[in-house]
């Protein structure tokens, strides 16, 4: 499904040069369940970005369903986010003068959705996220986890095979972040391959396989048997802090 | 380009975005709105001189007597000119003059009717006279050339002489005495070229045989053929040339006869308007101008405004010519309706004015003889600059807002998502 070989990614402002990421080989199978971790700075974003296709790379090579995603047309870049990715952000990114059953229709609407259609459909999903009765609120009216369900929702209009999420629960209480988990965890379920971006311990350890990033590179994969292993790790350092 | 969706979709924005809406609005709305309360003034300005103007004809020629100020052939200087039936005779042969009449002017005739007396001028005139002035007939007919001919007592007089003596009662076919002598009245008229109407015009051969004028004429009165300044000078130098040779004195004397062209001042004056025209074109499009600036202001701080909103929206599938078409038909929409709000505000304005103005022309016109005095009329601007300025705002808004949606396209979504 992802396949990343040897990626590398800087950011150059005038003379200088970030090297964010260091070679990066990563792969990911449908239908997986993944956490990127690591600490400020370590490129998790800068990952997640390129996963999207909302960033570019130098060097290597990513292939998203089997094509090679590299210097693409900015045209070609958004049909591929519109068909394949659903995105989910730490800020929500809600567009704020339109109500939810809107926020949630507008991929769909770049898609060449008729209204009524669309609309239709965004109803189904904000009633899957228990927001049937807030579809008419405007995004200021609701709270953070009824913003984040709403982003969701639209992440998820376009039948997605990715959803990408960077800091799902980064601005929510610990027990609205457990909700939006459980969500996640359900979308997984269906078959679609959740890739989020954390740095708590708690959330990634819900997820199947933890990746954790170190100044550009990978340095640790935590599948699914170590988990428990990770888990009691965190619950060591905890007790040690 | 042309689906409802996109349309619903940029509508919705418009409405939830007012404020925004509004300035953009504002400004182009102003734009026009000045563009068409500058061009309608000025264009009521000429109107009204223009309109002034009409009431002689435009390409007539007014010369008088005067007395000489430059000796010559052993003539002394200080000699009156006196025009005879002669000089008509010449100048209406000339070539180049169209009507011509002579003139004879008697102040202060005593004109009477059954007990009614008045003091009042009589001009001994030819029938030509009517063309040159543009005299308006009330009743009946101006002289003709058979009064001319038989030397007939026949009056034509002005409308104060009628309501003065007459008192409303049937003038045509009766008699009335210009001091002590009965002449028939056969016209009734108004003179557009002056204020009031207290002349009396009778054939200039019965007013020479009558009163004693011998075959003298003060003035003549006459139209030149020929639009353009040019013609009109030529024809001018050939008459003063004739004169001179006539009358013994030097063709550069300007005091030996006095002339004065219609034509000439009245291609001077439009001359003015063309000046004033063009200085309100130019504030025009100064305005205009700034209604643009003011346009691709906005839209780049709408950019500015909307950079996350454009990131999310290229985030879930937006292609960057959807960004560039969204920000570009709102600001053709905005500007489209907000030219044409400013272009029926503006022109409705100048239209109530008009008629304002036509009420108040209407009512002068009322008390003074059928004629109104005015400086300001018909202020209205041509429909089709209306339409070309506010097209020309429409297309500037649109490039104004291509330069600041190119710029929105090409957001990194990630930059614009950062962008907190």
């Amino acid at each position: 499904m992802i396949v990343l070989n040897n990626v590398h990614k800087a950011y150059v402002t005038g003379t200088n040069s970030l090297h964010v990421l260091k070679g990066v080989d990563l792969e990911i199978e449908q239908g997986e369940f993944v956490s990127i971790m690591g600490s400020s700075g370590s490129g998790k974003s800068t990952l997640l970005n390129i996963l999207g296709i909302l960033d570019s790379y130098e060097e290597g090579s990513y292939y998203l369903d089997g094509t090679l995603i590299k210097d693409m047309s900015e045209k070609k870049a958004a049909n591929f986010r519109n068909e394949l990715i659903g995105f989910v952000f730490q800020s929500f990114n809600l567009i704020s003068f339109k109500n939810a059953v809107e926020n949630v229709a507008l991929p769909l609407y770049y898609q060449g959705v008729r209204r009524k259609k669309r609309n239709a459909i965004a109803m189904e999903y904000l009633e899957r996220m228990g927001l049937a009765e807030w579809a008419g609120h405007m995004p200021n009216e609701l709270s953070g986890g009824q913003k984040q369900r709403v982003a969701i929702a639209r992440s998820l209009i376009s039948k997605p095979k990715i959803i990408l999420a960077d800091e799902p629960t980064g601005a929510l209480d610990t027990s609205t972040s457990y909700e939006v988990m459980e969500i996640l965890k359900e979308i997984n379920n269906d078959g679609i391959t959740v890739i989020i971006v954390t740095h708590e311990h708690d959330i990634a350890a819900m997820t199947h396989k933890i990746i954790r990033l170190k100044d550009g590179t990978i340095s640790e994969v935590i599948k699914n048997g170590d988990l428990m292993d990770f888990k009691h790790r965190y619950t060591k350092e905890l007790e040690t802090a | 380009m042309f689906d409802i969706d996109k349309w619903q979709e940029i509508l919705s924005t418009i409405k939830k975005n007012k404020m925004r809406t509004f300035l953009t609005g504002f400004s182009v709305a102003w734009g026009i709105f000045m563009l068409m309360i500058l061009l309608g003034s000025g264009n009521g300005l000429s109107h009204g001189v223009a309109e002034n103007f009409k009431n002689d004809a435009v390409n007539a020629m007014w010369i008088w007597t005067g007395k000489t100020s430059i000796p010559y052939q052993g003539l002394k200087k200080d000699r009156s000119i006196r025009f005879t039936n002669e000089d008509y005779t010449i100048v209406d042969n000339l070539k180049g003059v169209g009507a011509a009449s002579g003139r004879y002017f008697m102040g202060s005739t005593q004109y009477s009717f059954e007990g009614e007396y008045g003091e009042y001028t009589t001009i001994t005139c030819h029938p030509d006279l009517k063309e040159v002035e543009r005299m308006i007939m009330e009743e009946g007919r101006f002289i003709n050339q058979v009064d001319i001919d038989q030397c007939r007592k026949v009056v034509v007089i002005g409308k104060d002489i009628y309501t003065g003596i007459f008192k409303d009662k049937p003038a045509i076919g009766e008699y009335v005495k210009i001091n002590n002598i009965p002449f028939k009245v056969v016209g009734v008229c108004v003179e557009p070229g002056n204020t009031r109407n207290r002349s009396g015009f009778i054939p200039v051969s019965t007013a020479q045989k009558v009163f004693n004028g011998s075959n003298r004429l003060h003035s003549l009165a006459i139209t030149i053929e020929g639009k353009t300044l040019a013609e009109s000078r030529e024809v001018e130098a050939r008459i003063k040339n004739t004169l001179a040779r006539k009358h013994h004195f030097d063709p550069k004397d300007d005091n030996a006869i006095g002339m004065f062209n219609k034509l000439e001042a009245y291609l001077e004056t439009m001359k003015i308007f063309k000046a004033i025209n063009i200085f309100i074109w130019i504030i025009g499009i100064g305005t205009l101008i700034a209604g643009i600036v003011g346009v691709s202001n906005i839209m780049l701080i709408v950019v500015k405004e909307r950079t996350k909103e454009i990131g999310i929206r290229k985030a879930i599938g937006a292609s960057p010519g959807s960004v560039i078409g969204l920000i570009l038909l709102e600001s053709v929409i905005i500007t489209t309706i907000a030219g044409y709000i400013g272009l029926v505000l503006g022109a409705g304005l100048m239209e109530g004015i008009n008629i304002f103005v036509e009420r108040s022309f209407e009512a002068a016109a009322a008390t003074n003889g059928g004629r109104g005095d005015t400086l300001f009329r018909n202020p209205t601007v041509d429909i089709n600059i209306a339409i070309a300025s506010t097209v020309l705002l429409i297309v500037a808004g649109a490039i104004a807002g291509y330069i600041p949606a190119k710029r929105a396209a090409r957001i990194k979504p990630i930059e614009a998502l950062r962008d907190e």
